[in-house]
């Protein structure tokens, strides 16, 4: 489920729009209802009650547009900090803040720190309440956790985010769809491309041209997706693993995760962030050793993704650390919007990839694991699976991909797509000889497209639209609105990680302090997804 | 001759602050203080592969108190500044800041309400380092940069007298907002 508010200032009388993406597992299919309320007066029930997921969504939306919850538990901002004044993503907030803030003081310990501790105090019994983050090194990132604590045991825990709150969202309002790839990968920047698919799959379905994409250019974005998945699920088990001191298998894992952005690097330029999934296609062809490249990668998988299975899978500390810990089951994930490893680790076989497929995915033969213990060590498996599992679809596109060489990788519609046949200059930097003695030799059409293109961007047309896919930690997606203009009217990315993060004091309290860093591990959230 | 001729062999004399510059570059202990993406080029930089355990960084230190060096990797934003201010105070002198990345130096492409547009606005920076994210050699050349810095850094009452100077100096520059390009 996402909850994303939209600020229509000329709307007069129904300014503020809060848009629900519902999804059935039973049914299959997704259903988006939009509810309007004033300016004047900004109250929506909230629907917590009902979906409990909607926690964070609707404190989310309260934070960015004022839009008030009848009926939420505890309305407060979550990713600005506890004192801002303003609600950032309304139209009428600039990008770079108003200015009212400036000169405020702030203080590391945080808004309601102190009321705690005093409620503690107050109540002068044995717990403890203590603050874990956002500077730790076991927090996957800049995560904080006010614990209540009797001894070893955690009696409450309350997650604070936005520590990384980037504003990307609204940053994308003042950049064009295609620069917004660019934005969109630095959410989760462990899997960048996969929040830069979830993007392209949203401006393709808006300009209609989703089953228009070439062949080549989708084969290229699946196997980027699952390279990055790959890479992604190999930090999971690392940092996991480190995080529990065990420092072998996080070395271990970065070796491979090495090689999965060697070959990222190979084809797309750069081992992070890329940018390279763009509307249309991607932003340029494999490399003339791309397909030998795969199939030294491929290989290597092959030989080394056993060492992990001898090493992790019996060890008797991982399983003592792992099995039963930080349990969700099947009800408690579909009632806090869990999907991913964690919600096949309760058993229920749902994939995105198989159950709403995009980029061809249907044409792949993948297997989707499933556990049935619904604790941390299933999670863990089912993200090992998981990486076998992507590598038969790295092969399937390899083939492919050496069969359907010479195919365009971007769409055809000049006023659309970027200039992607491009090549290497002599000097191994990105001016491509050829394009440029097209567009300034040949075609006045062509330099015109591009200047466009670059300058302007493309317009996309009113509408708006949800494209989720299957991110490496779960359901990965985006609410985009356009007005009809080159830039998004709204972008608002469903980040897994942050439903996520709602779960950590279901999974934890009842247990042990050491349990929580295996907890945040299992569900593996990239607050960079989290926060946005 | 002079003195050396009279030292037995295998001593040999050396400046003070270079003894201590090279003592203080060959185990400078990194804070952890991921952020964002350049904090998994930071951990890639640990891993074999790039290895930082060559300049003696290996035992990166999550608490503030035994760590040299402060390698701010990511976008730092508003609601974290404080935080970071506070990782910063409780690491005990000598201490340096790396900013990794463009985000860290500058804001980077993030020119918005949420994020801090440089963290020289919170800590003192001694090497900006440029990249989005910027590969883990890059994070070496920046450490060898701090390195060659930390050799040549005075001890003691000169050290004092260097802070000074530096101060008054930023005093009377341009502020970087007043500069003008060339063009001007």
């Amino acid at each position: 489920m996402s909850v994303s508010g939209v600020h229509y200032p000329h709307h007069v009388g129904a300014e503020l729009h809060v848009v629900y993406q519902l999804l059935s597992y039973t049914h299959n299919r997704r259903i988006s209802l939009e509810v309007t309320c004033p300016d004047a007066d900004p109250h929506v029930p909230s629907v917590v009650s009902v979906y409990p997921m909607a926690d964070y969504h609707e404190r989310e939306t309260w934070d960015m547009f004022g839009v008030i919850f009848d009926g939420h538990p505890s309305l407060t901002r979550i990713l600005m900090p506890d004192d801002w004044q303003g609600h950032p993503q309304r139209k009428d907030y600039p990008l770079g803040g108003p200015g009212e803030n400036r000169g405020q003081a702030y203080y590391a310990q945080g808004g309601d720190f102190d009321d705690i501790s005093r409620v503690q105090a107050d109540r002068n019994d044995d717990i403890m309440v203590i603050n874990f983050g956002p500077h730790h090194p076991s927090t996957h990132g800049v995560l904080r956790l006010v614990l209540e604590l009797e001894g070893e045991t955690v009696v409450g825990c309350r997650p604070g985010i936005g520590f990384l709150h980037t504003g990307i969202e609204k940053s994308m309002e003042f950049r064009t769809f295609t620069q917004g790839t660019t934005l969109a990968t630095r959410m989760n920047y462990v899997a960048s491309m996969l929040n830069e698919a979830s993007y392209c799959l949203a401006v393709d379905r808006l300009l209609d041209i989703e089953h228009e994409v070439p062949r080549r250019a989708q084969d290229i974005r699946v196997l980027m997706c699952e390279l990055q998945r790959i890479a992604s699920h190999f930090v999971a088990v690392g940092s996991g693993a480190l995080e529990i001191a065990a420092m072998t298998p996080a070395t271990l894992s970065f070796r491979e995760r090495d090689m999965c952005l060697d070959v990222i690097e190979a084809i797309s330029g750069l081992r992070m962030n890329q940018g390279f999934i763009r509307p249309g296609g991607v932003a340029n062809d494999l490399p003339e050793d791309g397909i030998s490249r795969l199939r030294t990668f491929i290989d290597w998988m092959h030989k080394h993704l056993g060492e992990y299975a001898d090493m992790l899978y019996e060890n008797p500390i991982i399983k003592s650390r792992l099995v039963g810990k930080a349990y969700m089951d099947l009800s408690t994930c579909m009632a806090l919007g869990v999907t991913g490893p964690a919600l096949r680790a309760a058993g229920l076989e749902w994939d995105l990839r198989k159950k709403q497929p995009y980029f061809g995915y249907e044409t792949y033969e993948f297997d989707v694991p499933t556990w049935d213990t619904c604790d941390a060590y299933a999670r863990f498996r089912i993200r090992m699976d998981e990486i076998h599992e992507s590598l038969r679809i790295v092969e399937q596109c390899t083939e492919r991909l050496e069969n359907s060489a010479g195919e365009p990788v971007m769409h055809t519609d000049p006023k659309i797509g970027w200039p992607a046949s491009l090549s290497l200059g002599g000097d191994g930097m990105g001016n491509s000889n050829e394009h440029i003695k097209h567009i300034m030799g040949e075609s006045m059409e062509a330099l015109i497209h591009h200047f466009k293109l670059v300058t302007e961007g493309f317009k996309v047309p009113p509408g708006q639209v949800y494209a989720p896919i299957e991110g490496a930690g779960g359901e990965l997606g985006i609410h985009l609105v356009s007005d009809g203009g080159t830039r998004p009217y709204r972008s608002h990315m469903r980040d897994p990680g942050f439903n996520h993060i709602q779960c950590i004091p279901a999974m934890v309290e009842g247990g042990m302090i050491s349990d929580i860093v295996v907890a945040m591990a299992s569900i593996d959230p990239v607050m960079g997804g989290v926060d946005r | 001759m002079g003195l050396e001729d009279k030292l037995p062999s295998g001593a040999l004399t050396a400046n003070l602050s270079q003894v201590a510059g090279f003592l203080l570059k060959t185990s400078m202990w990194p804070a952890t203080f991921g952020l964002a993406c350049c904090a998994i080029e930071m951990m890639a930089a640990g891993s074999p592969d790039f290895d930082i355990a060559r300049y003696g960084m290996e035992r990166f230190s999550a608490t503030p108190r035994q760590a040299d060096l402060l390698i701010v990797s990511g976008r730092l934003s508003q609601k974290m500044a404080p935080v970071l201010r506070q990782t910063w105070d409780q690491m005990p002198e000598p201490k340096w800041c790396i900013s990794m990345g463009a985000c860290a130096s500058s804001g980077g492409m993030f020119n918005n309400y949420a994020i801090v547009q440089g963290v020289d606005h919170v800590v003192p920076v001694d090497v900006y380092l440029p990249g989005c994210p910027p590969r883990p050699q890059a994070l070496f050349d920046a450490i060898l940069t701090l390195h060659e810095y930390v050799v040549k850094s005075p001890l003691g009452a000169n050290r004092v007298e260097a802070a000074r100077a530096a101060e008054a100096a930023a005093l009377k520059a341009t502020p970087t907002h007043q500069m003008k390009g060339l063009l001007a």
